[in-house]
C-alpha cells in the first residue's frame, strides 16, 4: 500500500501535515484545450515551497507554489486560472495551448 | 481542507474504496462520501455516474466540485508460470499493480519473480489478505483446475472489470461444465475471456503475455463488453 501511494500528493499532504508542516493543495478543477494534466490532479505545497504532484507539466507549477504560499499565510482559498488569454500565464509559460483553473486551499 | 477528511479520504484509498470529496470552492467548505454511502447522498446520480467513469470534476453550478478517487487497477495472475514472468513487468509498465498467487513454491520465486508481490499460498489462503473487487484483473494462467477455479469463482462473484482464463476451447469447455456445476451463473461463466487474451495469434510465452495485457487494458478503458467485441 505505500508503494501505491508514492509520489501521491494527498498522501505527502497527510504526512507532511502530521508532521508539523504549513500545507496546501492545489487541485486543477477546469480545463480547456490541450491542458496538460487531467481535472483532478494535485500539488501539494508546504510553507517552504516544497511541493511533489503536478497540476500542468511543469508549465504553472512555480506561479501555483508563490500563490499556495501566500494562502499559508492568510489561510483563505483561491481560485487560480491560467490561460494563453493570460499575459501572468504566458509569464509562466503554458504555452501550449490550454487553459486551467486550479482551485488552491490550505489543509488545517 | 480539514487535515481529518484528507485522513479519511487517504484512509478509503489505502483500503482500496471508491470514495468522493465534494468540495465548494466558493465557501471552501468539503464533505467525503463514501462508496457506499453515496446511493443515499443528494447527489446519489451525480455520484453514482462519477464513480463509474472515475472521472473529476465541476458541478454546473460552477462551484461544487467532485474530486473522485477510484482504486488504482490491479491486475492478479493465478499461477507463477513462464507468461506471469513476462507478464508481470508489462504490466507494472502500464500502470497495474500486480500480484502473483501460486501455492507451488517451486514455481513462486522470488528469483524467478524480482519485485513482484508473490504470494506462495493457495488462493483460498491467499485470497483472504487481498479480496478482489470491481478495479481487479484476474488471470487465470496455470491450467490446473484446482489453483484455478476457486480464484474465477471469486473474480466473477467480486465483478473483478477482467476475468480470463488460459486453456484451449476444449479445456475450456470442461471449465464451463464445472464452473456452472459448481452453482456459477451462466452469465457469469460467459464473461470468461477464453481463450485467453487478444487473438493476435501470440505464440511465445512473452506474446501471450503481450495479448493478455492488451485484453485488460481494453477491459479497464472500454468497458468490459467492448473488450469482448475486440476479442
Amino acid at each position: 500500500m505505500a508503494e501505491m501511494l508514492e509520489h501521491d500528493a494527498l498522501a505527502t499532504a497527510e504526512a507532511w501535515r502530521a508532521a508539523g508542516r504549513k500545507v496546501a493543495l492545489a487541485t486543477v478543477v477546469e480545463t480547456w484545450g490541450s491542458a496538460p494534466r487531467p481535472v483532478g490532479s494535485h500539488l501539494v505545497i508546504d510553507e517552504e515551497g516544497n511541493f511533489e504532484g503536478s497540476v500542468s507539466g511543469g508549465c504553472v507549477e512555480g506561479a501555483v507554489v508563490g500563490e499556495a504560499l501566500e494562502l499559508l499565510e492568510s489561510g483563505a482559498t483561491k481560485m487560480l486560472e491560467f490561460g494563453v488569454a493570460d499575459e501572468t500565464a504566458w509569464r509562466v509559460g503554458l504555452s501550449c495551448g490550454g487553459r486551467i483553473r486550479v482551485f488552491v486551499e490550505p489543509v488545517a | 481542507m480539514e487535515l481529518s477528511l484528507l485522513k479519511a479520504l487517504n484512509e478509503e484509498r489505502a483500503a482500496r474504496r471508491a470514495a468522493v470529496l465534494i468540495t465548494d470552492t466558493a465557501s471552501g467548505e468539503a464533505r467525503l462520501v463514501k462508496e457506499s454511502e453515496a446511493a443515499g447522498d443528494p447527489l446519489a446520480g451525480e455520484l453514482s455516474r462519477r464513480l463509474r467513469s472515475g472521472r473529476s470534476g465541476m458541478l454546473e453550478d460552477g462551484r461544487t466540485f467532485l474530486t473522485v478517487a477510484v482504486p488504482p487497477p490491479r491486475l492478479v495472475a493465478i499461477g507463477a508460470v513462464h507468461i506471469s514472468q513476462a507478464l508481470a513487468p508489462m504490466a507494472k509498465l502500464a500502470g497495474l499493480d500486480v500480484t502473483i498467487i501460486d501455492p507451488r513454491t517451486a514455481f513462486a520465486t522470488e528469483e524467478r519473480f524480482p519485485g513482484v508481490s508473490l504470494i506462495a499460498e493457495w488462493p483460498e489462503e491467499a485470497l483472504k489478505n487481498i479480496p478482489f473487487d470491481a478495479y481487479t484483473a484476474v488471470a487465470a494462467l496455470t491450467h490446473d483446475p484446482k489453483i484455478d477455479d476457486f480464484p474465477l469463482r471469486e473474480a466473477l462473484a467480486a465483478g473483478c472489470f477482467y476475468v480470463g482464463a488460459l486453456g484451449s476451447r476444449k479445456t475450456h469447455g470442461k471449465r464451463v461444465e464445472r464452473l456452472l456445476e459448481a452453482g456459477v451463473g451462466s452469465a457469469d461463466v460467459e464473461r470468461i475471456h477464453a481463450p485467453i487474451g487478444l487473438d493476435i495469434a501470440a505464440a511465445s510465452p512473452a506474446e501471450i503475455a503481450v495479448a493478455v495485457l492488451a485484453e485488460v487494458i481494453a477491459a479497464l478503458r472500454k468497458g468490459p463488453s467492448m473488450a469482448r467485441e475486440a476479442a
